[in-house]
């Protein structure tokens, strides 16, 4: 049981990561990113490529990874969504899907559509604490997910940019009004979050020793789960629902069969867009007319 | 005759226009996207599969289940979802698809990933191009009706198109579940046609395949969604003597085409330029009057005693009482144009005050 738990806080803490990206630009353009999965997959494509074509050590390739995949971001962001800034949002919606479809199939056109194995850079241990099995992926996973979330918090509430992220989320127009360039901000908020997507994306790809095009599809739609979960817009929220989701994915298998795992976590979706659609934590926005 | 390739193309052709006009009818009409639209076509596919080659029902009886199924289907997704934001659907009926896809998968009546065999080859081109051109006629009836116009209200200004007492999540799941049968009637042709079915034919790419379709021709146009699958059905096979490149990596230019295409013309090629998404003012305008008069001539004997009293009150003229003054200065007897070129006229006026 106390097992269970520990694999579930590590399934967890990587959905959050990435409900995390779905959220933050949620907050600041009212729109789900649809490319975020992609964006999940570049990042564990070029984790992959800098460990082992550049040889580069661990914590390194990750960096590079999370810079990249905030590279691919913010170009994403400049393509696919500030040229409809002012469109309708069915708009928007239909080239951010495009986008997502495009890199998903550029990524096929240039790797190949072949499961690689990601390389583990270094020893893997078990940790024996009385009948707990925590292996140092679970620690791995855990300690560089909890450390940015904590680093995200911090940029967020304590540093200027993030005060201006949280003004742009607020209302855009007061905000560009208060001297917020808020085209940069939106960019960086694309930014951050597509750089927490690669982390996880290296995190997972590592963990399951596979990256491929479409790995991104799945984690994409979890992560999206997971933000739903916890409020959409809240980053509080983001981190409680990608906890709670990887604890339910867990206990779920654990209690029903291994093919239900996809179907939990949509049945979770399902119910929670019935009863309370605003989330846990999040706000009941209200549609201005 | 028509050698057997370009039959089936046509074949092809005509099942992909279903596709699109149904997809239309959803995304381009009510505004709504749905990603999950080859799912349903798969349910109605297995649906009726099954019925002739495991149960020997009849194909048309087959075919009608296959329909019915799906838009139960719709329903299904439909009510959690579209109460919501358009993303919410979006990503549900992303979700959707992928689960039918792994139940049909890991179901034995489907054959799981081996495929369903035995289906018997009953559609041929008369009636698979029947179908399209019933599909095509019922589309351009529902669009004209009130139904219609309600639908393009909502895709237009949801919160204006609830204010004027549009019951938007029902027109939406309604809109939604007839689309899901449509598309369940297709797969029930195609899968009398090709024989064989398996899950992989219904899988997010070809819900891609055919919202690029629909995208491509114009949002909203019965026309383009019909030029769109056509173009759709027959572009990969000319590029696969042109470029083998572009026709094994098609996936990746219809993603690109969708990003184009809304960048650049997000009303598509045959689009009126006025639908759905350049959001002017005016045109929303025109939107709404367009389902007051619809309400307008049903009711014209009532709003007729109200008249005068609008009439007066021109000062804070609201876009429903121009209507009504519009309405019925073109007679109760007037046909459809009549109107219409007396409503744009109206539109401008009031733009312009």
């Amino acid at each position: 049981m106390l097992q269970q738990v520990v694999n579930g806080l590590t399934l967890g803490s990587s959905y959050a990561l990435i409900a995390l990206g779905y959220t933050m630009v949620y907050g600041v353009l009212r729109l789900i990113n649809f490319a975020h999965g992609e964006i999940y997959m570049a990042g564990a494509f070029i984790g992959l490529m800098a460990s082992q074509v550049a040889g580069l050590p661990f914590a390194v390739a990750m960096l590079t990874a999370m810079a990249g995949a905030a590279v691919v971001g913010v170009i994403v962001e400049r393509i696919a969504y500030r040229p409809l800034r002012k469109a309708p949002r069915l708009a928007v919606l239909i080239s951010a899907i495009g986008m997502s479809i495009f890199l998903r199939n550029l990524a096929l056109a240039l790797m190949g559509p072949q499961t690689r194995a990601f390389p583990i850079p270094f020893e893997v241990k078990q940790l024996h604490v009385g009948k707990l099995r925590i292996s140092s992926f679970d620690v791995l996973i855990l300690l560089t997910s909890v450390g940015l979330m904590i680093g995200l918090h911090f940029l967020v509430q304590k540093t200027k940019i993030g005060k201006a992220m949280r003004a742009v989320a607020e209302d855009k127009e007061t905000a560009s009004l208060m001297g917020i360039s808020v085209n940069r901000i939106i960019a960086f908020t694309f930014a951050i979050g597509s750089a927490l997507a690669a982390a996880a994306g290296v995190l997972i790809g590592m963990n399951f020793n596979a990256v491929d095009p479409s790995m991104g599809m799945m984690p994409g739609l979890k992560g999206f789960t997971a933000a739903v979960l916890g409020g959409v817009g809240s980053i509080p929220g983001a981190m409680l629902g990608g906890l709670l989701l990887g604890m339910a994915e867990v206990m779920g298998v654990a209690l029903l069969r291994s093919e239900w795992r996809d179907a939990i976590a949509f049945g979770i979706l399902a119910l929670v867009l019935l009863v309370k659609p605003s989330g846990i934590l999040g706000r009941n926005l209200q549609e201005k007319v | 005759m028509l050698s057997p390739y370009y039959y089936q193309l046509l074949v092809i052709a005509s099942i992909n226009v279903i596709m699109a006009l149904s997809l239309n009818l959803v995304t381009g009409c009510a505004g709504q996207l749905s990603l999950g639209h080859a799912a349903f076509m798969g349910i109605g596919a297995y649906t009726a599969g099954i019925l002739t080659a495991v149960y020997d029902l009849p194909f048309a009886v087959a075919l009608v289940a296959g329909g019915a199924v799906a838009a139960l289907f719709g329903l299904l997704v439909g009510i959690p979802t579209l109460r919501l934001k358009g993303d919410y659907l979006a990503i549900a009926t992303l979700g959707f698809g992928e689960i039918i896809r792994v139940a049909i998968l890991n179901m034995k009546i489907t054959g799981g990933p081996f495929g369903l065999r035995g289906i018997s080859k009953h559609t041929n081109l008369t009636i698979a191009a029947c179908a399209a051109v019933l599909v095509y006629w019922t589309m351009t009836r529902l669009m004209n009706s009130r139904f219609g116009r309600a639908l393009v209200a909502i895709r237009e200004d949801e919160v204006a198109a609830v204010t004027m007492g549009i019951d938007a999540t029902r027109h939406k799941v309604l809109a939604f579940v007839i689309g899901a049968g449509w598309a369940g009637i297709a797969g029930g042709l195609f899968a009398h046609w090709f024989r064989y079915l398996h899950p992989s034919s219904f899988a997010f790419g070809t819900s891609v395949e055919i919202l690029s379709m629909v995208v491509l021709g114009g949002m909203g146009s019965l026309e383009g969604s019909v030029l769109g699958a056509v173009v759709l059905t027959y572009a990969p096979e000319f590029l696969r003597g042109v470029s083998p490149f572009v026709s094994e990596h098609r996936m990746l230019f219809y993603g690109a085409l969708l990003v184009v295409m809304m960048l650049v013309r997000p009303q598509g090629l045959v689009g009126e330029g006025t639908t759905g998404l350049r959001g002017s003012k005016l045109r929303k305008l025109k939107v709404f009057e367009r389902f007051q008069i619809g309400k307008a001539r049903h009711g014209l004997a009532a709003t007729r005693k109200k008249s005068g009293n609008l009439k007066d009150s021109t000062d804070t003229c609201t876009v429903k009482e121009q209507v009504v003054d519009l309405a019925i200065g073109s007679g109760a007897g007037s046909k459809g144009a009549g109107v219409a070129g007396q409503v744009s006229g109206g539109g401008d006026e009031h733009a312009g005050a």
